[in-house]
């Protein structure tokens, strides 16, 4: 068993509640930090925890509370990021819905360390059932006297409360998801400036993802040194994966960042092997916008060395050989499935969040569905594979926002991987709306799944 | 006319509270969902009140309805069934499910039933991958769909509206 740091009581019965939560260790980090630690002190443990941010970018988390400004007489204000919205992507939504008051405990320390005396949660509007699950975990924190007026005798003052999103991936996007905050369409803003100096309501603003915050609580609890010796380099810590696709045992899996690809699809412990018996063809393994990988290239990387579930590993080998850690959302194909297809639906996907401020996201996406489908049902040129690799080429890295980058990339690594499949797709039209491609080259090379 | 009750209207001065002075705006997507309750879609009209409480020029409700992708901007039937269609869904399924919805209700995607008691759409990404396939109805989720729970879900809505075959 690797080390939980964040789902280890997400099993204990009524831990949704506050008195089983606290019962069982909860608020011990709130208590360590009001009454032992500066704010600045907090920031300091966060720092040296080498925390990285968890919603995909993976920025340090640290660093980025370093950057806030603050100007004296200026309300600031922290940001939970739970719009979580990249497909193949649902941790944020297991910890807030098994474990909530994990987060909110990590909100109080973090609202503390920032100075937020009122901290958002910007939730997606479909996750409505799970808002009710943290107003309710918020209640309980405000009535045992965690949230509030003077919290702890500190002088300290915090209130927490719930925004629900309405529909729109977009605004897991930090900038965008201030401007919807403030009530507005997802509309990324330009950066500079960047939410540090100048976020919600033009207030310094820090905007943090889910499951960085809930580690905040055992950064605090064991301290940020201890924390960063879990892990290896510089993904320290454990990190939450939600796995999808064809495999045994879907579900949300906390590792630490130090087991193979390889063991994480087939152990028990993780996934549990391919579903079916089928052997493994492709993964995306950090939720859709990250680079596809055929399977010879996911279980070890370019120069034959094993690949693991951490930040560097995954993105061994850059965009030509290795793909990213994301999100976490890890997408498994089998060998039935059509890459093709699945490319299409990932371009319906982004045409349809793309916000439509900037032409080459608003317009490409719309081209690159158009394309896919067409190929997908028979009707595709042997040009149109280089027309898709040169519409996503003129995306990337041409928009205000990397929703443009998110789109691209799926597709040109689809095309960078599997371009025979898409050309059996053109030279057989009448075949591939009967059967799919399979596996050639990308076989499976594990023939005996690890114990 | 669409007017909302005295509950309504103290929720929505809970929910201003929550914003600094003056930021009332804020609120604007919380209330369109509140205001969504009522009838099941959002109206010009309600759209219009929704603007009046919160102050707002309607125009600015307007653009903000017509963004997000829960606000229903035409009439839906009682019950809403939308199914997840993104890849990972798609992997496991979805499109026979959609298929199966259709032919099980007689209507098309985006389309409602005669009886105004189903509306089929398809969205994309939920969020419930790995218990895939999927659809929204109403706050909850249904996952792991197959034909046998669709037509379960079917005939739960049906007794639900008093309308059993």
């Amino acid at each position: 068993m690797g080390i939980k740091l964040l789902l280890e009581k997400a099993d204990v019965e009524g831990i949704r509640s506050y008195d089983v939560y606290r019962r069982e260790g909860g608020y011990r980090s709130v208590e360590k930090a009001f009454k032992t630690m500066s704010p600045d002190a907090v920031t300091e443990e966060v720092k040296k925890s080498g925390l990285r941010g968890r919603g995909g970018a993976g920025f340090p988390a640290g660093m980025k509370w370093s950057f806030l400004a603050k100007p004296e007489g200026i309300p600031r204000h922290l940001v939970c990021n739970a719009d979580e919205s990249e497909p193949g992507t649902f941790k944020d939504r297991y910890l807030m819905e098994f474990i909530p008051h994990l987060l909110i405990e990590g909100l109080i320390v973090s609202s503390f360390a920032l100075g937020s005396n009122a901290t958002y949660i910007y939730i997606r509007g479909e996750y409505a059932w799970i808002v009710d699950i943290l107003e309710q975990a918020i209640g309980e924190a405000k009535a045992n006297g965690w949230l509030g007026k003077n919290i702890l005798g500190t002088g300290f003052d915090c209130e927490i409360y719930v925004q629900r999103g309405a529909g729109a991936y977009i605004c897991g996007e930090e900038t965008a998801l201030i401007e919807s905050l403030e009530g507005k369409r997802g509309n990324p803003r330009i950066k500079p400036p960047f939410p540090a100096i100048k976020g919600v309501w033009d207030r310094p603003t820090v905007v943090n993802n889910v499951e960085t915050l809930a580690a905040v609580v055992p950064i605090i609890n064991m301290g940020g040194e201890e924390y960063a010796k879990i892990g290896v380099g510089k993904s320290t810590g454990t990190k939450l994966i939600s796995a999808c696709g064809n495999i045994n045992k879907p579900g949300v899996y906390e590792i630490d960042m130090t087991i193979s690809v390889e063991e994480f699809i087939y152990s028990d412990e993780y996934c549990g092997g391919i579903a079916k018996g089928k052997r493994l063809k492709a993964c995306i393994p950090g939720g859709s916008s990250v680079p596809i990988l055929p399977a010879n290239l996911l279980l070890k990387t370019a120069k034959g060395e094993t690949r693991y579930m951490n930040y560097e590993s995954l993105s061994d080998g850059g965009f030509a050989t290795g793909s990213m850690m994301g999100s976490g959302g890890f997408i498994v194909l089998d060998e039935d499935q059509c890459v093709v297809k699945n490319t299409f639906t990932l371009a319906r996907f982004y045409r349809h969040e793309s916000c439509g401020q900037c032409s080459p996201c608003r317009e490409g996406t719309g081209w690159m569905e158009k394309i896919l489908k067409s190929i997908e049902t028979g009707k595709g040129k042997m040009s149109d594979i280089d027309l898709l690799w040169d519409i996503q080429r003129k995306i990337e890295g041409n928009t205000i926002c990397p929703l443009g980058d998110a789109a691209a990339w799926p597709v040109a690594a689809a095309i960078r991987h599997f371009r025979d499949e898409f050309e059996w797709h053109v030279n057989n039209p009448q075949e591939c709306l009967t059967r799919n491609y399979g596996l050639a080259h990308y076989a499976d090379p594990i023939h005996v799944p690890v114990s | 006319m669409i007017k909302f009750s005295e509950e309504k209207l103290t929720k929505v001065q809970e929910i201003i509270a929550r914003y600094p002075q003056g930021k009332q705006k804020s609120a604007l997507i919380p209330v369109l969902h509140l205001a969504q309750e009522e009838n099941g879609w959002l109206s010009a009209e309600t759209m219009d009140y929704v603007a009046s409480l919160l102050q707002l020029e309607p125009i600015e409700v307007y653009e903000v309805a017509t963004f997000y992708s829960m606000y229903n901007l035409k009439p839906v039937g009682k019950f809403l069934f939308e199914v997840c269609q993104t890849g990972p869904c798609m992997i496991n399924g979805s499109d026979d499910i959609v298929d199966y919805i259709k032919q099980r209700l007689g209507i098309g995607v985006g389309e409602t039933t005669a009886d105004g008691l189903f509306t089929l759409k398809t969205v994309e990404c939920l969020g419930a991958c790995g218990y895939a396939p999927m659809m929204q109805l109403g706050k909850h989720y249904r996952e792991h769909l197959t034909k046998e729970k669709v037509d379960q879900i079917i005939e739960d809505c049906r007794k639900n509206a008093g309308q059993l075959n």
